[in-house]
């Protein structure tokens, strides 16, 4: 492996790592909230239980997530020393901010946890909210800095030095609220989903009906519908996002649809492999004029092809079967909360049926799933760039050697806690088993 | 005020609150992990609790530094970020280690003497690593082959001077944690801890003064043009000095409870009076190389157009803010249900 493709991996490694605990980091405090608020509003204790059973867990993917959100930090300027002095010169604000996004997180997140019992109702929800508010402000305001890589604005580059630079113009580049809205959604999407295939678990476990099964079916049906609700909600956004590639990217919509001729009425393909000998995507499911239609709404609409661009500038084709595996976990997951719902609240069933809890138990790793696909997508798709048409990721890059062996150790630091949160994780929940009857299992600490 | 003068201040403040309550945090997971066994004095809780609530905040300031760093002087982040390489990467996996432990040492208790001895080792590690930075910009660990710096790591790990700041920085952790806990204990009133600590605190003091004129001669053999600076200091250097005993001697006295102001706490305050003053005079000294001889404010500097637009950000922030941290120091610092729970 060349430097650059081992750089590239231990970031990838260390993003691909904290996403996970990040996503879930955002979505968990809006479920926390929901159930905070379904409790105050309806007395029912099994919420207040809800809340305090999520926060736990809350806890522990903090437990990691702030660490190695720190290192994917500190890990930008060490291995991507080019890209972040352009960023220091021009976009710098969104860093700035997050950080008083993140002390406003950890602050009230250590207040939650910490002083539970000693806050008003009130104070609970505002506390809560706030952790919400700075864990979706932290994942907006680092989509940032990603928008500003796909569509920079606001300096010019005369002679290799940065000059007129307006950091607010950067700051709203295009692409920004379009994507960062992606990210948030996704994020609550995950959320929820993950949330409804741990009820969704516990309820194939328990006793049919009992007291248990019907403390975890409102979580489930909690997950559902908030999950449902931002999966809809990303799909659409998914949609502008697709547009805003037409219009900012055009080669990485090409390389996602596989897409070789420019072309008006251009046909969608679905699945298949990219072959770039033949030029043509394999085994797909093509449909025609549909893509024209995604880009621009309308049939007519010009599609650039890879063609139009020299090889060299190509992003990896692969990109295709990622960006089908986002697209297509998305509208798995429109269905699976749509059909959760309705089955409860429109058809009046009182039970899922056993098959149908499956898949529900598989709605939060698919969430998960899609996440990592999508980022690896708007990443890579983005090769062989760092900075659109700006900045090469290998001019970025660290010229230091010794790389390899710290992709090595970062993998098994990661691998080993991996493991150890999801011991945590079982052994803290065996330890303090749900007894909703009562109420009041929680007293151990 | 120059735009770069106040950029390196706002750094500095970074780096100071860093220092202290990182070394105070650090300090805490290591004598957590030497009272391990003590079942009876309490020790451990003490050092415990302090630790739970603030390690995140502290964990927040590391992300703080990189960040007022990289965006006031994104020049010096080139060479910072390609000679720190190795070792910032050591710590960032000790610092991984040891936050997840410690979140997962709260919940769930079976673990709890392993996840001390892990959070009190690298409780150690981190802060002899992080202080490599210093003698890094000082100049003389940094060559460059075919026009790429490189950090010489040999030459680092076999320095006199280095080693001395890596005794600084250990025993400094290990005195002002130990001078918080027995204050923390103190207001606590668990009588045995606070008894341990402050005879920790007696012990570590005089090896702390000692380790900080060994670094100073080391400096004049090896950083010479930064020896010579600092004496343009020395009244600065002096006040240090001076804050040392009174915090010393204030913590030999008798200590009893019921005063306005009780005694620990005015020697944590003189303690970290001591370590400001010098870090002044050290960071003034330093100015304007933000790595000696390559990198100075000047040339490090960010765009001027962004550092306005940064500063307008950090008033409005800060403003922000600062009502959560008051009420998150009531909430830990102050309450006293929960400096005198049971463990």
């Amino acid at each position: 492996m060349d430097d650059i493709l081992i750089a590239r991996s231990t970031f990838g490694l260390t993003m691909g790592f904290h996403i996970i605990f990040a996503s879930l980091g955002v979505g968990l405090p809006l479920m926390i909230l929901a159930a905070e608020i379904l409790y105050q509003r309806t007395k029912d204790k099994d919420y207040e239980l809800m809340a305090k059973r999520w926060t736990k867990g809350q806890a522990i993917l903090l437990g990691v997530a702030i660490p190695s959100g720190t290192i994917a930090g500190v890990q930008l300027s060490l291995l991507w020393p080019g890209f972040m002095e352009i960023v220091g010169k021009v976009i710098s604000l969104p860093f700035q901010i997050e950080i008083f996004a993140f002390f406003l997180e950890a602050l009230f997140m250590s207040i939650y946890v910490y002083a539970a019992d000693r806050l008003s109702p009130f104070m609970r929800i505002i506390s809560v909210f706030l952790v919400l508010l700075g864990a979706t402000a932290s994942a907006v305001l680092i989509t940032n800095v990603h928008a500003f890589e796909g569509t920079p604005t606001g300096f010019r580059i005369t002679n290799g030095e940065v000059t007129d630079v307006d950091p607010w113009a950067a700051f709203f580049n295009p692409s920004f609220l379009v994507t960062a809205g992606h990210v948030t959604v996704s994020a609550y999407m995950t959320g929820a989903f993950m949330i409804a295939t741990i009820a969704a678990f516990k309820m194939l476990r328990a006793k049919h009906l009992g007291r248990e099964y019907l403390f975890h079916q409102k979580a489930l049906l909690l997950g559902l519908i908030l999950g449902g609700t931002f999966s809809l909600l990303t799909a659409l956004n998914g949609h502008e996002s697709a547009q805003y590639l037409h219009r900012y990217q055009p080669e990485k919509l090409a390389a996602a649809e596989g897409l070789f001729e420019t072309q008006p009425y251009a046909p969608l393909a679905i699945g298949g492999i990219t072959d770039p000998e033949t030029k043509e995507v394999k085994y797909a499911i093509e449909i025609p004029w549909l893509l024209s239609f995604l880009a621009a709404n309308r049939f007519d609409e010009v599609v650039v092809g890879l063609n139009d661009f020299p090889e060299e500038e190509w992003p990896p084709l692969f990109i295709h079967t990622l960006f089908n595996g986002m697209v297509g976990i998305g509208s798995l997951l429109v269905l699976v909360g749509f059909v959760g719902f309705a089955w409860k609240k429109l058809l009046k069933k009182e039970t899922f049926p056993r098959w149908a809890m499956w898949i529900f138990v598989c709605g939060g790793p698919l969430a998960l799933l899609g996440i990592e696909f999508g980022w690896v997508f708007a990443c890579t798709g983005r090769q062989p760039w760092v900075i659109y048409h700006v900045m090469k990721t290998a001019e970025a890059a660290t010229h230091s050697e010794g790389l390899g062996l710290f992709f090595i150790l970062f993998l098994l630091v990661y691998l080993a806690l991996a493991v150890i949160t999801l011991l945590v994780f079982y052994s803290y929940f065996k330890r303090h088993p749900l007894r909703p009857l009562d109420g009041k299992e929680e007293t151990v600490k | 005020m120059t735009d770069t003068l106040i950029a390196s201040i706002l750094l500095w403040a970074f780096v100071i609150i860093y220092s202290v309550a990182a070394s105070i945090d650090f300090g805490a997971g290591f004598w957590s992990m030497v009272y391990l066994n003590h079942e009876k004095t309490k020790a451990t809780n003490i050092a415990n609790r302090y630790l739970s609530p603030s390690w995140e905040v502290t964990n927040v300031f590391v992300v703080l530094i990189v960040v007022a760093l990289v965006t006031f002087f994104p020049g010096a982040t080139y060479t910072l970020g390609t000679v720190l390489l190795i070792p910032g990467s050591i710590v960032l996996l000790l610092l991984l280690i040891r936050s997840a432990f410690m979140v997962f040492s709260h919940l769930v208790q079976k673990y709890n003497k392993l996840l001390s001895v892990v959070s009190g080792i690298t409780g150690i590690l981190i802060p002899a690593l992080l202080i490599c930075v210093l003698p890094i910009t000082e100049g003389g660990f940094i060559a460059r082959f075919q026009g790429v710096e490189q950090l010489l790591l040999t030459k680092l790990l076999t320095s006199p001077h280095v080693l001395s700041y890596i005794g600084l920085a250990i025993t400094s952790t290990l005195f002002l944690s130990s001078l918080l806990l027995t204050d923390y204990s103190f207001v606590s009133k668990e009588r045995e801890a606070f008894a341990i600590y402050r005879k920790d605190a007696l012990i570590v003091g005089p090896v702390t003064l000692l380790m900080a004129v060994l670094t100073l001669q080391t400096m004049h053999l090896e950083a010479d043009w930064l020896y010579r600076r600092l004496f343009a200091h020395a009244p600065l250097l002096l006040a240090s000095g001076v804050c040392f005993f009174v915090s010393y001697i204030v913590l030999l006295l008798p200590q009893q409870r019921g005063r306005v102001i009780h005694l620990p706490r005015i020697s944590v305050f003189f303690a970290i009076l001591q370590y400001l003053l010098a870090s002044y005079a050290y960071g003034a000294a330093h100015l304007p190389y933000i790595v000696y001889p390559e990198v100075t404010i000047e040339s490090g500097f960010t765009h001027p157009s962004t550092f306005r637009a940064l500063f307008v950000s950090y008033i409005v922030g800060f403003a922000i803010l600062i009502p959560g941290f008051i009420y998150f120091w009531r909430m830990f610092m102050k309450d006293e249900s929960y400096l005198r729970q049971k463990p």
